[in-house]
Parts: structure tokens; sequence; C-alpha cells
């Protein structure tokens, strides 16, 4: 697979008065051509001021990015004009927000809102970007004659996939979709999980998949970074991370969340909270939390150790195997 | 079989609004024994979380019964519903609005004692007010902070020790862990089971997740558009699902592993207005087994094995009674 986005040492901060919110610190990634990669972590693990940074649509200030790159194509899109970015946005990399309720216009029909995303990046007129509008609501299945609706006049599932659709109609070779069904009920997530997937397929576009659930991330992504503290502490393919997670955080994570599909008396619940962004823990950024803390791991920040061709882990006890049970 | 503390008997709430009366609990029956939980699933506008208000009045019922230890709650005057709510609490879903911003953690808990236990000295207040910090896991250093300097399971922690500080008998519990992360969950979850079984709660926990309602259900019961349409134990429930919706909702649930891939079944289109509804059963627009008998006659909840559905498919005879019902 070709790799074509390549984050390093990507490095992210906001400052509001004298504290400094340190998001994202020293991240690495690669996502490779028709891949789909899921980021996984708790609030303010830095999963979407990473995506905002790919598409340089960090508030700014008080976001910053103090170092690091993010290679797209061959080129440093940090490093980027202003002018040169906006081709790249909407027509190369394009972006699905959690909240449908909220990202649409509320005074423009979808027709439009479609429009003026293909007539900013196609060089075609009115009448033909229109046509193409009816095209993409038929591809995300709505009826092509609501072009003229305004938003209000759909529900929740059918806003989001007006959002998908405007996201896809220049054929963007990455799409990246920030918790797209965080806010839709299961049934018709289940709608928009399908769509997407289908989707995939047919247009062979990359996407970085922002998640807090696990199956979500199991049933669509191929890819999987588990994201802490503005970094990532593990990453490998779904078979790698769900059937033999070797971090501390990966192994909590997955025996927090409460399984339809086993009996569980009580939730094994990993203790204390996530780091204050203000003040990262020294060392391992987990070290205050897991249950198998050594001294070393209080000082010194582990290392990216690998364990197959895809699948890293940064824990020094990563190495050891069957340290966990599988139950 | 131990008495049910609560039960609930053809439950209704309208509501009236521009475009006509909307449906929003329509004939909800079910009761809850003491020291159980009975969840209470279903999409978002089902009539959920009117249920639970319902039941503590916090709306007025349009029809229908609640009677708590036997005795119709509907009927009290204000004045004995005060005394009422003592034993009857609820957590809300959101810590972060649910919260005034402007009162501290002590005088957040210590406010229910104020209105109910008029002549408690401010020591023993406070007493009270520590002893359930301490029950919820809330650290005493905290007693002067306010809310937004806590996250948010705090703040759920909050929210449930202001529920308990009266010592009541039976909690709603609305979407106590919704809006918070997964790890945050299912400690909110761990202390919700403890402080049932150490004070000998009660609870209607009413969710949208299955998997949560799962974890802390005795039984579960799923609602759709305003109607109960099925009500199972809930090992039943997530083994042996009877209603359609039930079957659709489970199959909805994206599973954390990578090997399995179990058929699923997309459910067609939204649900449909509870403004108006037509006769008939409220699923029928979006079930693929819908019948025309479906459009005649709403199915009634009858029992099928270990559950209860309504739904003409699961139950022969209830087509027979719609028919009969129909010719006359």
């Amino acid at each position: 697979m070709n790799v074509f986005l390549k984050i390093e040492g990507l490095t992210v901060e906001y400052r509001s008065g004298n504290r400094h919110v340190h998001a994202v610190n020293d991240l690495d990634l690669q996502l490779g051509e028709g891949e789909v990669l899921g980021f996984v972590g708790e609030t303010g693990a830095g999963k979407t001021t990473t995506a905002l940074s790919i598409l340089r649509i960090l508030p700014n200030p008080p976001a910053k990015v103090l170092g690091g790159k993010v290679i797209f194509k061959d080129q440093d899109i940090i490093q980027l004009s202003d002018r040169e970015m906006r081709a790249i946005r909407g027509e190369e990399i394009a972006m699905i927000f959690q909240d449908p309720m909220t990202s649409l216009d509320p005074v423009k029909t979808v027709g439009d809102q479609i429009c003026e995303m293909i007539l900013l990046h196609r060089n075609c007129s009115k009448k033909e970007a229109w046509e193409m509008a009816g095209d993409m609501l038929e591809t995300v299945g709505i009826d092509r004659g609501r072009a003229g609706d305004y938003p209000h006049q759909f529900s929740g599932g059918m806003k989001q996939r007006v959002v998908i659709a405007i996201a896809l109609s220049c054929k963007p070779s990455l799409l990246i979709a920030d918790e797209p069904t965080t806010a839709l009920d299961v049934t018709i997530q289940a709608q928009i999980l399908e769509l997407m997937k289908e989707l995939k397929k047919k247009y062979q576009s990359s996407m970085i998949m922002i998640t807090h659930d696990l199956g979500i991330v199991a049933e669509i992504c191929d890819n999987v970074a588990i994201m802490y503290a503005g970094g990532v502490l593990e990453y490998g393919s779904v078979m790698d991370i769900y059937k033999d997670p070797r971090h501390p955080y990966t192994r909590a994570l997955f025996d927090s969340i409460p399984d339809v599909h086993r009996d569980q008396a009580r939730l094994k619940v990993i203790s204390g909270l996530p780091p204050d962004p203000t003040d990262i823990p020294s060392g391992c950024p987990f070290h205050p939390r897991c249950p198998h803390c050594t001294e070393r791991c209080k000082t010194e920040k582990p290392e990216v150790v690998h364990l197959n061709e895809t699948h890293w882990a940064r824990c020094f006890l990563a190495q050891e195997e069957g340290r966990y049970e599988h139950e | 079989m131990s008495e049910p503390l609560l039960e609930v008997r053809h439950l209704k709430k309208y509501f009236t609004t521009k475009k006509g009366l909307l449906h929003a609990v329509d004939d909800v029956s079910f009761s809850i024994e003491e020291g159980k939980t009975l969840g209470l699933v279903g999409e978002s506008g089902c009539g959920k979380s009117t249920t639970g208000r319902v039941i503590l009045r916090l709306h007025e019922a349009t029809g229908g019964e609640v009677l708590y230890r036997g005795r119709n709650i509907l009927e009290l005057s204000p004045r004995e519903m005060r005394e009422m709510r003592r034993k009857m609490q609820i957590v809300f879903q959101d810590p972060y609005s649910s919260l005034n911003p402007r009162m501290s953690v002590k005088s957040l808990i210590e406010e229910s004692l104020l209105q109910r236990s008029r002549g408690m000295s401010s020591a023993e207040r406070e007493q009270k007010v520590l002893a359930i910090m301490d029950l919820v896991g809330l650290e005493r250093r905290l007693a002067y902070a306010f809310p937004h300097e806590l996250d948010g399971g705090r703040r759920q922690r909050i929210g449930i020790a202001r529920a308990l500080i009266l010592e009541p008998e039976f909690v709603v519990l609305d979407e106590p862990v919704s809006a918070l992360d997964v790890c945050i969950q299912a400690q909110i979850l761990n202390l919700l089971m403890d402080l049932q079984k150490e004070l000998k709660l009660t609870y209607l926990f009413i969710s949208h997740n299955l998997s949560v309602v799962k974890h802390i259900s005795d039984e579960i019961a799923v609602m759709y558009l305003g109607k109960l349409v099925e009500k199972a134990d809930h090992e039943t429930i997530f083994k042996d699902p009877k209603h359609p919706y039930t079957k659709a909702l489970l199959s909805a649930i994206p599973i954390p592993d990578p090997t399995l891939h179990p058929e699923r079944i997309i459910l067609e289109g939204d649900v449909a207005s509870p403004i108006n509804p037509s006769p008939g059963c409220r699923f029928r627009t979006r079930c693929r087994h819908a019948m025309p008998v479906c459009g005649e006659a709403a199915p009634e909840l009858m029992q099928n094995g270990k559950s209860i559905v309504a739904c003409h498919l699961c139950n022969p005879q209830s087509v027979e009674t719609a028919r009969v019902g129909g010719q006359e």
C-alpha cells in the first residue's frame, strides 16, 4: 500500500493566558491509499485536534502548531500558503463533522450547499453543478427532488447524509469523519455506517474515522490508532488491536465497555482520570493509572516497540507475550 | 415473588401541539419489584424520558395510574406529593447543565436537605453531606469546589448524591451515563450497582444504549413511539428477541470484535411522527414483516414464552382478536 499521508512529530498547543494546553504531542502516524484508519480515545486525547491540523482549520489563536510535518502526496501541508491550502481543502481532503444539526447552513437549501462546494473546485456552470448536486443526493440515498429543501425539513440521519454528500461531492482522496454517528440513534447509525461502507467501496478514498466506539472501529476500519494524552500509544491492524492488545491502556479500554454478548458481573475500571492536558505526566503519559507501572515508566518515555510489520506499542512491557488474559 | 414497589397501569401522556395531539406515552404498563432495576430502552422521541417524568409527576399524566406500594400517586395532593418525592428521586442525563454553576458542591448537595428537612442543624446537615459524598466517591476536599472545576464523572456523582441524600427508595435514572466517556461510564455504572445493593434501591434506568441497559437491568422494556413493544428479563431479550423492532435494535449495535460479522437488519426510513398516529401498529411503516392486519388494529401486549410482546406476527391469537374486533 502506498503511503500518502504521513504525520511526523506533530505537536499542537492551545494557549489561554499563561496556560499551555498540550493537545497533540509529537505524534507520528501514516495512512495508506484506500485505507480506513480509526482514531480511538477518550475526550481530550487529541483526536479532533489532529484531524483539524491535517485540514489546517485549527482556530489560530488559541491553537498553534509548534512543530512536525503533515506530508500529504509529497508536500508538507503545514508549509503551504493559504491559497494552496484552499485548493486542497474540500477537493483533496474533506471532513464530516460530528453534529449534522449544526454543520449545515439553516438558510440555504441543501442543493445550494452541495453546489457551493462543487462551484468552488470545479470549472462548471451553476446548472451543471445543480445536476451534480442531485446526483450526489441520490448517491447518499436521498431523492433528488429534495435538493430545494432546507436542512430543518430533514431528520437527523438525513442531514448527516447531506453532510456526507457535500464532503464527497468533489471526490476527495482523503475523507476525515469526526464521530459521524455519535449524534444519531442506533438504527440510524446502522444506516449511515452501511452507507459509508458502500461509498468507501465505490470511491476508493482513504478515510480517517474518529470515534470512541470500538464497535464502529471493528466494523469499518482497517487499522486503529489508540490515542491518549495527545499521542498514539498503540497502532495496528484491527485484528492485532482487538485480538492481541499490548498496551495496558488499550486492554483497559476494552474492559470498560459493557458488552452485549458477554455477561459481566462488574466492569473493570481504569483508576483515576485522564491526564490534565496542561500538565502531562512525565515518562509514559499513562503511568499514573497503569496497573503495571514501574519506576522506569515514571521518568522515561517508552520508545515504539515493533511487534510485527504493522503493529506497534509505546510500552516497555509490550514485548512480553501473554501478559493479559483473553476472555 | 415480592410485591411490586411501583406499578404503572395504562399510563398516557399527550401533549397538545399546533399540528395536533402528540402521543408521547400511550398506554404503557409495567411494574418494578423492590430492589430491582427495570431498563427502559428506545430511540429518541419514543417517550422513555417522558415516562420517567410522568411517574414522578414532573409532567402530569393524561391518563392511567401509577401505584407506589399500592397507592395511586397521581391522585395525591401537592402537599402529599412533596412528601412522596422524598422517596422518589431522579438523576438527570447531562451533568453539565443540570447543576447550578454558581453553587458549590456542598451547597448543591445540601439544597434538597434544606427543602425537606427543616429543623436540622447546620452541623447535622454538614455531617450528612460529607457522609453522602463519601458514599458516592466524591473526595471531601471538593466540598467547596464549583461544578465547572470538575469532570463529567464527578459532576454526575454530585447528581447522584443530590438524589440519594433524602434516602429515597426509588430512583429514576434518566440516561445517567450517556454524556460520559466509556471509562468514566464504567465507574458510574459500578457505583450505581454498588449503591443499589447497599441501600436496597429500586431503579428505573432509562437509556438508548442497549449494552449499558443490559449490564445494569434485571428486566428490560423496549419502547417505540410511545408504546411498549416488548418486555422480558435481561437475558431473554438479548438471546431470544421476539419483536421485529427489538431484533433490529439489537442487530444495529456495532460489535467490538472484527471476527464477527452478524447479519444486520437495516431499518428503512425514520421514526414516524408521534403526532396524531394512525391506528394499527406504530412500527409497521418500518417493519419488513408488516401484514394488512398491522394497519387495522394495534397489537396488544401478550405473553409469548418468557417475554411479553405486542406484535401480530408473534401472537397469532392477537390477529384473531383484531379481526373479530374489526368486524364488530
